[in-house]
């Protein structure tokens, strides 16, 4: 369907399409399989100016916003997940910087994620702190022109290959939501390190890993916005990147169904091809429904966020949680459609099935998004009163 | 560092056929690429000029629609190009083609390093590169894999052999041509897209950069081409047996009988 995307848009799409026909289809069983780091395929999307998507143009990127983030992603999701989680969490790790770094911040923080010399991280929860990040323990105290900051992170997307990290840390452990602040830590700062590093179901050729801060030591302009607004910034982070983790699955169900209706086309029993079975072609026919419904919706919400709305938390959540239970679905009903052959590692539907799920958990699992909407219907429908 | 890519536009490959009835590759229908090897000299280029710093052009000799092989130079991130169409141009030869390109780097102002592709999948010669440099006056190594180092006085490169590779230094100015073992190309960028769909080919004739009609072109050329077919398969076949070495020598000499292959003194 045409989206009518501007011709700059439409140029991102297409390159994105090829580096992932090209480039990312042929390695990505081969990631999977040995859950091996992307390298290769970062420096690509790198010299590919792909990092620089959102990213201010003054800052060496190209200026664009929430709907060119979705497309690309989009795109590379479409071929491997496990790639597309590495390059979109490098802007997750940008947007507190985007949003909230003074002009030596973005100076200096920036122009190494857009030109893809540096990827990015974000780091907010840790092992006893997860829907509820609110609990979060690790400690940031101001000691001189410095803070000194103790604790561990869990489950970090690109820990351990990125350079700079978005860290939210406590401040001030009295003040509740407003003791939160947000830093920007270096990989290679006194202090800092990684611990372990998981296997996982699925998106296995990202790194996900544990931060360590052992009386870590950053200089005091390290912060993002003030003391204080660290849950602040993570909130408009996630406002900006749920949109992303919708635009992937998007992506990953749109892989799934071509895979399926190819299969069915030309996988034949009782002499026909399957696809003429009604209750295939059924099937296929509410993945195609699903996938263009949250297709419109994904480009819905980042075209709103895009033309400066104020409040977007609940269209967020909703470009979040919709694509992505639709994204199980559609990968698990690709997976059936294939049969035996679907569940073999030969094909790729079942890494796309793998894949899917984490869609559901992170940047806020769909249950916490849910939350997120009902709370701002109670806002609403009680205004209306 | 000036650095000038070669690049030439080719019928891809993959699906060209030769017409049965007049002989001639049938171009109609068959779309254009950048010969395969080109997008390596290109990628070289890229690294060259990412590890000495300063500017690639690229120039490519052919019909008016061969403005699109340069912009598409310009997505990888050359920063600009040169185009040499003239009807005078057509028919050219490997002697012909490099009088124009020589004319064209001239006309480009010059370079540190020209590269070149291997060969080009439809002429097949593999020797514009070496041609250029003759024409150009400068050394020339041939089949390069790799930088080893780069200075702004000399390339130190590999070239490949058929049993390894030779080390070789080629003082500068100098060319290159180059095997696919040099790097992988990369993917085009954002920014050189965007740029690509701006940027308006420069093209230059023959009178243009001073040459003779006569030079270049068919007139210049002093083969031509009178026919192209694809060989008859006779189904003719002789076995020879013996030791490896022995029958290897017998193929030889069967070749030379044939006048398949010549072997020089
Ligand atoms: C592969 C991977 C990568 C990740 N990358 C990052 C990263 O880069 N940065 C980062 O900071 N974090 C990252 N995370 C962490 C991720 O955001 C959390 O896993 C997620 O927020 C959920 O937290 P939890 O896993 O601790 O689940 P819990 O909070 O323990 O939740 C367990 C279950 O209880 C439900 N639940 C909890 N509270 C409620 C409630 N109030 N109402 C209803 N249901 C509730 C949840 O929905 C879930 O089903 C990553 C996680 C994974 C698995
Ligand atoms: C089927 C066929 C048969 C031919 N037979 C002969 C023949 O027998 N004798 C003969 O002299 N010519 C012949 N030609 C013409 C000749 O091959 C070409 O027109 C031209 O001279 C380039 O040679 P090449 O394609 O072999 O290039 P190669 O020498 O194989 O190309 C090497 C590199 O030189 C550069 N280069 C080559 N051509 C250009 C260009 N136009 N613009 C920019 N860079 C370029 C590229 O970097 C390329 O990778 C033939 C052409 C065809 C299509």
């Amino acid at each position: 369907m045409d989206y009518f995307l501007s011709e700059e848009q439409e140029m991102i799409r297409d390159l994105c399409r090829q580096i992932a026909e090209e480039r990312i289809k042929p390695v990505r069983a081969e990631l999977d399989e040995k859950e091996e780091f992307p390298t290769e395929l970062m420096k690509a999307l790198a010299q590919a100016d792909l990092f620089g998507i959102i990213i201010p143009e003054e800052y060496g990127g190209l200026g664009g916003g929430c709907l060119e983030n979705v497309i690309a992603v989009e795109e590379l999701s479409r071929a491997c997940l496990g790639v597309s989680t590495t390059y979109a969490a490098s802007f997750l790790g940008a947007y507190p910087v985007i949003l909230f770094g003074n002009e030596e911040q973005k100076q200096k923080y920036l122009t190494q994620i857009a030109s893809g010399e540096q990827l990015a991280a974000f780091a907010l929860t840790e092992s006893a702190s997860g829907s509820d990040a609110g609990s979060i323990q690790t400690r940031a105290e101001k000691k001189g022109d410095e803070y000194i900051i103790n604790g561990s992170k869990q489950w970090i997307t690109n820990g351990g290959e990125a350079g700079i990290y978005s860290v939210v840390a406590i401040t001030d452990p009295n003040k509740g939501a407003r003791g939160a602040t947000a830093f920007i830590v270096e990989d290679g700062d006194p202090g800092f390190g990684y611990g372990k590093k998981e296997t996982k179901l699925g998106i296995r050729a990202s790194a996900t890993r544990e931060l360590i801060f052992n009386d870590c030591r950053i200089p005091a302009d390290r912060v993002l916005g003030r003391e204080g607004m660290g849950f602040v910034v993570a909130m408009r982070t996630f406002d900006q990147s749920r949109p992303g983790v919708g635009a992937q699955a998007v992506g990953v169900a749109q892989g799934a169904l071509d895979e399926a209706a190819a299969f069915a086309r030309v996988r034949k029993q009782f002499d026909k091809p399957i696809i003429t079975f009604q209750a295939v072609a059924h099937m296929l026919a509410n993945m195609a429904i699903q996938v263009e419904a949250a297709r419109a919706l994904v480009y819905a919400v980042a075209r709103f966020i895009d033309s400066g709305a104020k409040d977007t938390s609940k269209v967020s959540a909703m470009a979040k949680v919709f694509p992505t239970d639709m994204a199980m679905q559609v990968t698990t009903d690709a997976v059936q459609i294939l049969g035996g052959h679907g569940y073999m590692r030969e094909y790729p539907v079942e890494k796309m099935m793998r894949d899917a799920k984490i869609l559901q958990i992170y940047e806020g699992t769909n249950q916490i998004q849910r939350n997120v909407i009902g709370q701002e219907l109670n806002k609403e429908y009680g205004r209306k009163k | 560092m000036k650095i000038i890519v070669c690049v030439k536009q080719v019928p891809d490959t993959a699906n060209v056929k030769l017409d049965p009835e007049t002989h001639t590759l049938k171009r109609e229908g068959v779309a254009s690429i950048i010969n395969p090897f080109d997008l390596f000299a290109l990628e070289a280029g890229l690294r060259l000029r990412e590890q000495a710093g300063g500017e690639l052009q690229v120039l490519s000799m052919g019909p008016p629609q061969a403005a699109e092989v340069i912009k598409q130079a310009i997505e990888f991130g050359a920063d600009g190009g040169l185009l040499l169409a003239d009807r005078a141009f057509a028919g050219a030869d490997t002697w012909a083609t490099t009088a124009a390109l020589a004319a064209g780097v001239k006309a480009l102002g010059g370079a540190d390093v020209v590269i070149c592709g291997k060969q080009a999948v439809d002429g097949d010669t593999a020797q514009v590169g070496p041609g250029l440099a003759m024409r150009l006056g400068i050394p020339q190594v041939a089949f390069v894999k790799g930088f080893r180092e780069v200075d702004g006085q000399s390339l130190v490169v590999e070239r490949q052999m058929d049993d390894g590779f030779d080390v070789v230094k080629l003082p500068l100015p100098g060319l290159i041509t180059v095997v696919r073992e040099v790097g992988e190309p990369r993917p085009p960028s954002l920014k050189g897209k965007m740029r690509a769909k701006k940027y308006q080919v420069p093209v230059k004739g023959a009178a243009d950069m001073g040459l003779d009609a006569a030079q270049v072109g068919l007139a210049g050329s002093y083969t031509q081409v009178v026919e192209v077919f694809a060989p008859q398969a006779s189904g003719e076949r002789e076995m020879l047996g013996g030791a490896p070495a022995e029958a290897g020598a017998a193929v030889i000499d069967r070749l030379v009988q044939a006048k398949v292959i010549m072997v020089g003194s």
